[in-house]
């Protein structure tokens, strides 16, 4: 009821549609402006952000000699530009469904415990913990990554390859610890704390009710979620596996420090190689001329593009659930 | 007045007590292995990063230090991160709070503050790469000017951004809306009642916002490698050639080979996750101490 009375004083307060930004006076005027003008710069630099990278984009596609799109070379800078995405395109997608098959279902259980089974007073404390993980920069990661984490990884990509090395995907003749696998991991971690924070969100919107109905029938702990909570919250766990996806394909620097690199594409994730966007960009640019950057900026922007769509939907798959609420 | 005739009521059958409980045991499995890699991280870092965690490395720069020498220091990159990270914060932060403002206190149900709402949301994932590519493209490459802080700073800035507003427009909307109306009852123009009442009122919990903002800009590095560039001395103008930060410095030192630096790339991380740290434990004390006036 206080909700209740507070949305009606809000809209009464605030005015409907159709009320002004100020009274008239100067100062209320000037205040309005600005606070407009601050939200239309936002909107501004998103499309600057896509008009200035495809403005500088163009010169570099149009002196590439290969197809963009189905090309697997990267040389911008040879008297002869060639260069394509298709490889990038590939490490980039490999990496991050890797990560997101690996990360989704344990941050889903993360955010299960802390809502449902961790004590009441830890819950918060807990969910801090998780939060750290955000916390830790992308270097860092990449720094532990490289110099603790692959070394680990070398021994189980021999373990994979040595006893399942009949599977395609742990195939390949030399497997160390820079692979793709390797990468997919560490995004794995780096996106836990956003899938885990958003589904904890969903599932404490779940209604009371409805947990108290399914208890009140008899059901064990994990029927209450099976039955009452999952299905309320699963296009909120969709689109925070997706919100996570979008971070995964954008991240840069950790994946440009574990990953070696090498051209072409190859479905053994063991191996060391593959490559992503945003790896390409960070190791390369260093080197890149003129040509070169056009065609990493023009690779930035297929990137742009490929997580504004994923973050779009994502936030669309929350903008219509809470419609239904 | 029992009745006989009710069967005795049966616990819970063995099959589903099994479910339950392995459900269980995996739920706090996941919780376990999400705990694995922050204390791994946590812990080798504060382990290595202590070799070199000393006075030396917070008072000289690289400069003149050769590839197989020891010594050395982050001086200049812990310059650089302040001062990027402050002009950042000058650009961020008036523009976030200001459509925060427009969000809650303005825009409400207009077109366009739902239009501005769910770009800010898009833009929270925006790749920082990306971020970094565009202020290459339209600050070093169309307008010419060269790498500089600055050039880093507004790359940042624009990372900062929605993280700004969404936590701005957490905190006003918080605001009681009996303090709005008791002030324009007595006759305060709407600004003056943004300034002098809302705000302030909201006031601890955007700060806690905004120092989360400034705790996710300081790591990031792909950005600043496009638009700063890297130097090993010590520059103390941001308007002017390349700096250094402690991210960067962290990506440089552990791409060579010598023992040295990677050492010194343990100690920077050390330096920047302990201010990182620091950040979101002040952030999250000063939340915990005055917690907005709500409902």
């Amino acid at each position: 009821m206080t909700s209740e009375t507070l949305e009606q004083g809000a809209s009464g307060a605030l005015g409907g549609r159709e009320r002004k930004l100020s009274t008239g006076r100067l100062g209320d005027r000037l205040f309005g402006i600005s606070a407009k003008g601050s939200g239309i710069l936002l909107l501004l630099i998103i499309a600057a952000i896509a008009v200035f990278l495809i403005a500088k984009a163009i010169p570099a596609l149009k002196a590439d000699k290969a197809n963009f799109l189905t090309s697997q070379a990267w040389s911008p800078d040879a008297a002869e530009p060639r260069f394509g995405i298709l490889q990038l395109a590939f490490g980039t997608l490999l990496s991050s469904v890797i990560a997101l098959i690996l990360a989704t279902p344990v941050a889903i259980g993360i955010a299960l415990f802390i809502a449902f089974y961790s004590p009441r007073r830890l819950a918060s404390g807990l969910g801090y913990v998780v939060d750290l993980l955000a916390a830790v920069p992308s270097v860092v990661y990449g720094l532990w990554g490289l110099q603790f984490f692959v070394p680990k990884m070398a021994s189980v990509a021999d373990f994979l390859h040595g006893n399942f090395g009949w599977i395609p995907l742990f195939g390949g003749d030399s497997v160390g610890g820079q692979s793709i696998l390797t990468a997919a991991v560490v995004l794995a971690i780096m996106i836990l704390p956003i899938i885990s924070s958003i589904s904890r969100e969903v599932f404490l919107q779940v209604p009371q009710p409805n947990v108290e109905a399914a208890l009140a029938l008899g059901a064990t702990r994990w029927e209450v979620i099976r039955m009452a909570v999952l299905p309320f919250g699963r296009s909120g766990m969709v689109s925070a596996a997706m919100l996570g996806l979008g971070r995964a394909l954008g991240e840069t620097i950790a994946v440009a420090m574990v990953l070696s690199t090498a051209a072409g594409i190859s479905l053994h994730i063991l191996k060391p190689g593959g490559n992503t966007f945003a790896a390409n960009i960070a190791n390369t640019f260093g080197m890149a001329g003129n040509t070169g950057r056009g065609a990493l900026i023009a690779s930035g922007l297929v990137l742009f593009v490929i997580t504004l769509i994923v973050n779009m939907l994502a936030r669309a798959i929350v903008a219509r659930r809470k419609e239904f609420v | 007045m029992s009745t006989p005739n009710t069967p005795a009521l049966r616990g819970v059958s063995a099959g589903r007590k099994f479910k339950d409980r392995s459900v269980q045991v995996l739920v706090y499995v996941a919780f376990a292995l999400a705990v694995i890699p922050l204390v791994s991280v946590l812990w080798t870092v504060i382990q290595k990063g202590s070799k070199r965690f000393d006075g030396a490395f917070f008072t000289h720069s690289l400069n003149g230090i050769g590839a197989n020498d020891a010594g050395g220091g982050a001086y200049h990159a812990i310059i650089g991160t302040v001062e990027q990270v402050a002009l950042a914060s000058i650009i961020a932060i008036p523009i976030g709070i200001l459509t925060a403002i427009y969000l809650v206190e303005y825009g409400r149900d207009s077109r366009l503050a739902k239009v501005v709402s769910f770009f800010v949301d898009v833009m929270t994932g925006l790749p920082s790469i990306v971020a970094g590519l565009f202020i290459l493209a339209f600050w070093l490459l169309l307008l010419g000017f060269s790498y500089s802080g600055f050039a880093g700073a507004l790359a940042l800035s624009i990372l900062m951004m929605p993280t700004v507003v969404r936590a701005a427009e957490e905190m006003l909307k918080l605001v009681p809306t009996d303090l709005r109306e008791a002030s324009y009852a007595l006759g305060v123009p709407r600004w003056r009642t943004i300034c002098f009442v809302v705000l302030p009122t909201a006031f601890t919990g955007i700060i806690t916002g905004i120092m989360l903002a400034i705790a996710r800009v300081m790591g990031e590095t792909a950005p600043l490698l496009l638009t700063v560039f890297v130097t090993s001395a010590i520059n103390n103008n941001a308007f002017e050639g390349p700096q250094m930060a402690l991210p960067l410095f962290i990506f440089d030192q552990a791409g060579r080979p010598n023992d040295t630096a990677i050492d010194r790339a343990w100690a920077a991380a050390l330096t920047l996750i302990v201010i990182i740290m620091l950040l979101n434990l002040v952030a999250r004390v000063i939340a915990r101490l005055r917690k907005p006036v709500s409902r």
